[in-house]
């Protein structure tokens, strides 16, 4: 085929395609921090994308970007996808918050879902997950199955989320092994295989027999798993192709149901802005199989916590707990206020290290 | 703070691991460079090679052939711009730039299905008794086959510049083309052949990265190592060894900073991470306060009717 055929046949087959989008289409965009292929964070949010296209079907149109660098490249992302006729936009990473609103303002029909922050506007709600919950689980594992009692922790920017799942685990690893100890890196990062990698090798040589990561990738995992006798948890998705070791257990997040129902409502015409934090009793936050490398009784205990989670007669953050420099936070019995905890900036009582300011 | 958690031996270890790649890739432009010719694509051969290392050697099933993959890779970019430069006589530093533009936008292409796969595992080497000694065991004798393939690129490199024939052609290429033209060298085939080289070791220090130091496919996970490359040549002072220094202390900086944070250094972690490129830079700059300079036609085209 000659270029000029080519070129004719792909301009027409685009004008079909234009014409076949029909006017009542409910367009949705997602705005993504990694590739969908990273295993992890942005992975499950393309599940939830495919979940409403299947929903859905012929009246729902779906876009995403992925790799967005969080930042001024993002707004220019959204801004393409609002222009091009989106009547939805997810944007699913922390560091979208201020772009999400600057957009927001400029496009007042369009309707703005800005995943783990805090702000919002009329036409802006914001959705995240205790993963916190999830974190008291492998925190559980982690201090019952750790020999060494050094536990290592990648987190990746020192924002109130990640600072949450540190002193979470933290809690729940302490109070099944009073000598476990947490060693943590920050690497900056979302998602970067090769820093991932390296800084799980380096908490595995300096004697951590258990990483936790609150990166993206499953580098770390396959440094635990090069290194033996190490366990990890997945992040975000389940990565069970590490299962069932050095991968003991996981977080998995699941945005399906929310992406639908927000879906609904825009096609509905119901859509209204609000905050949401579900945790494991609402299905937004789930536990990876536990794995056979756990012992029974310390599988059922942490099945029990996750229970307890979910039907909310045991808070995460349940008194006494103190601050790091030792004044009193929480007193014996009092749970954590969600103010509190959506701005959380500080480390538990003995926890060592400062976070990077 | 806790320094004793930090084990000397295992940071050695890991430092040659982390400072293979950019040894690789800086090794091969040394190469170039001696001969007279300014390649800054490094960067996008290594992402062409660490791709095509990676893609081979899971539709193979064998690392190995994908470290040759990568090396085929490489140097098969690195021949367009041979063509580039030598033949067509284009600019070699925007024949260069584009070149590593084109590489990071032909691996994402080519990397795109295979995000999130696990390569196959190379063996670490394993000799029964040396393996096993304390301290030069896990230092020299239980790394992956390509670490010492890097070191012995290095030997060779500085061999082959100092003793042989060969090495001094090359060098006089770089050093006067004209005069080494009208002995009778042909200048456009030693550059061509160093530069099919410098592509090889780029392209093999990628793989490097994808197939074992990581080992994952993503897209720019090279993340800048070629132009660190391309700097450490320079402050090498075009010396094989002075590069090998460098690398390891690059590296060495980069995992002992992680290791401070680890350990819980209270050092702000910014400061930390901009430690390697700041020392490594200052000692290089030290170390060439000598008066080894450029090779004298470094970046200049040469054709036969000039």
């Amino acid at each position: 085929m000659k270029l000029t055929q080519l070129l004719t046949s792909a301009a027409v087959a685009l004008g079909l395609a234009t014409t076949a989008i029909a006017e009542d289409k409910t367009k949705v965009g997602f705005v993504y921090v990694g590739p969908v292929g990273d295993g992890g964070w942005t992975y499950e949010h393309n599940q939830g994308r495919l979940a409403v296209e299947e929903e859905f079907g012929d009246k729902v149109e779906t876009v995403f970007v992925e790799s967005v660098p969080e930042g001024p490249d993002s707004e220019r992302v959204m801004t393409q996808m609002a222009l091009n006729g989106a009547d939805l936009i997810f944007t699913t990473s922390f560091g979208y918050m201020d772009p999400t609103i600057n957009v927001a303002k400029k496009f007042p029909n369009v309707k703005f879902e800005h995943a783990t922050g805090y702000k919002t506007a009329p036409n802006v709600s914001v959705y995240s997950a205790r993963f916190y919950e999830g974190r008291a689980v492998q925190g559980h594992i982690a201090g019952k199955m750790t020999k060494s009692n050094i536990v290592g922790y990648i987190g990746s920017y020192p924002i109130p989320e990640v600072i949450r799942g540190i002193n979470s685990a933290f809690i729940h690893a302490r109070k099944v092994n009073p000598d476990v100890q947490f060693k943590i890196i920050w690497a900056y990062t979302w998602f970067d295989p090769a820093k991932e990698a390296d800084a799980a090798k380096v908490l595995i040589e300096q004697g951590a027999d258990v990483i936790l990561q609150h990166t993206d990738s499953t580098a770390p995992q396959a440094a635990a798993q090069a290194a033996g006798n190490v366990i990890t948890f997945g992040q975000a998705s389940d990565m069970s192709e590490y299962a069932p070791l050095p991968r003991v257990s996981s977080i998995i997040d699941d945005w399906a149901p929310y992406y639908i129902a927000r879906t609904k409502a825009v096609m509905d015409g119901t859509w209204e802005s609000k905050s949401t934090w579900d945790g494991i009793g609402a299905g937004m936050v789930g536990i990876g199989e536990i794995s056979s490398a756990v012992p029974a009784d310390v599988k059922a205990e942490a099945l029990a916590l996750k229970a307890a989670l979910a039907d909310g007669s045991y808070h995460a953050f349940t008194g006494p707990i103190n601050k790091q420099d030792g004044s009193a936070w929480l007193a014996e019995g009092e749970t954590a206020d969600d103010g509190t905890l959506a701005g959380m900036n500080f480390y538990v009582e003995g926890i060592t290290g400062d976070i990077p300011q | 703070m806790d320094l004793s958690a930090i084990n000397p031996v295992l940071l050695v270890a890991s430092l040659m691991v982390a400072a293979t790649p950019l040894l690789l890739a800086a090794i091969g432009e040394l190469v170039v460079e001696r001969s007279g010719v300014l390649n800054l694509g490094v960067e996008g051969m290594m992402i062409t090679g660490a791709i095509a290392g990676f893609a081979i050697s899971v539709e193979t099933g064998s690392p190995y052939v994908g470290i040759l993959a990568a090396a085929i890779a490489g140097a098969g970019l690195s021949f367009l711009f041979a063509f580039l430069t030598q033949f067509a006589l284009a600019n070699q530093v925007a024949s260069g730039l584009a070149l590593t533009l084109f590489g990071l936008g032909l691996s994402a292409l080519m990397g795109q299905g295979y995000v999130g796969i696990r390569p196959p595992e190379m063996a670490r080497l394993d000799i029964p008794v040396l393996s096993d000694l304390p301290v030069i065991g896990p230092i020299l004798f239980s790394h992956d086959p390509v670490l010492y393939l890097g070191l012995a690129l290095t030997a060779g490199v500085w061999g082959f510049l100092k003793f042989t024939r060969g090495g001094l052609i090359l060098r006089a290429v770089g050093e006067n083309h004209d005069a080494a033209h009208a002995l009778g060298y042909s200048v456009i085939r030693v550059r061509v052949l160093a530069i099919l080289f410098g592509g090889a070791c780029a392209g093999v220090g990628g793989a490097y990265i994808s197939l074992i130091r990581v080992p994952q496919w993503t897209e720019g996970m090279t993340a800048g190592i070629g132009w660190i490359a391309l700097a450490l040549v320079v402050f090498a002072s075009w010396k094989p060894w002075r590069a090998l220094l460098g690398a390891y202390l690059f590296g060495g900086i980069n995992v002992l900073q992680l290791n401070l944070q680890a350990a819980g250094v209270a050092i702000p972690v910014e400061y930390l991470a901009m430690s390697p490129y700041l020392i490594t830079i200052l000692v290089l700059v030290i170390m060439s306060a000598d008066k080894s300079g450029a090779p004298a036609s470094l970046g200049r085209s040469f054709h036969a009717s000039q």
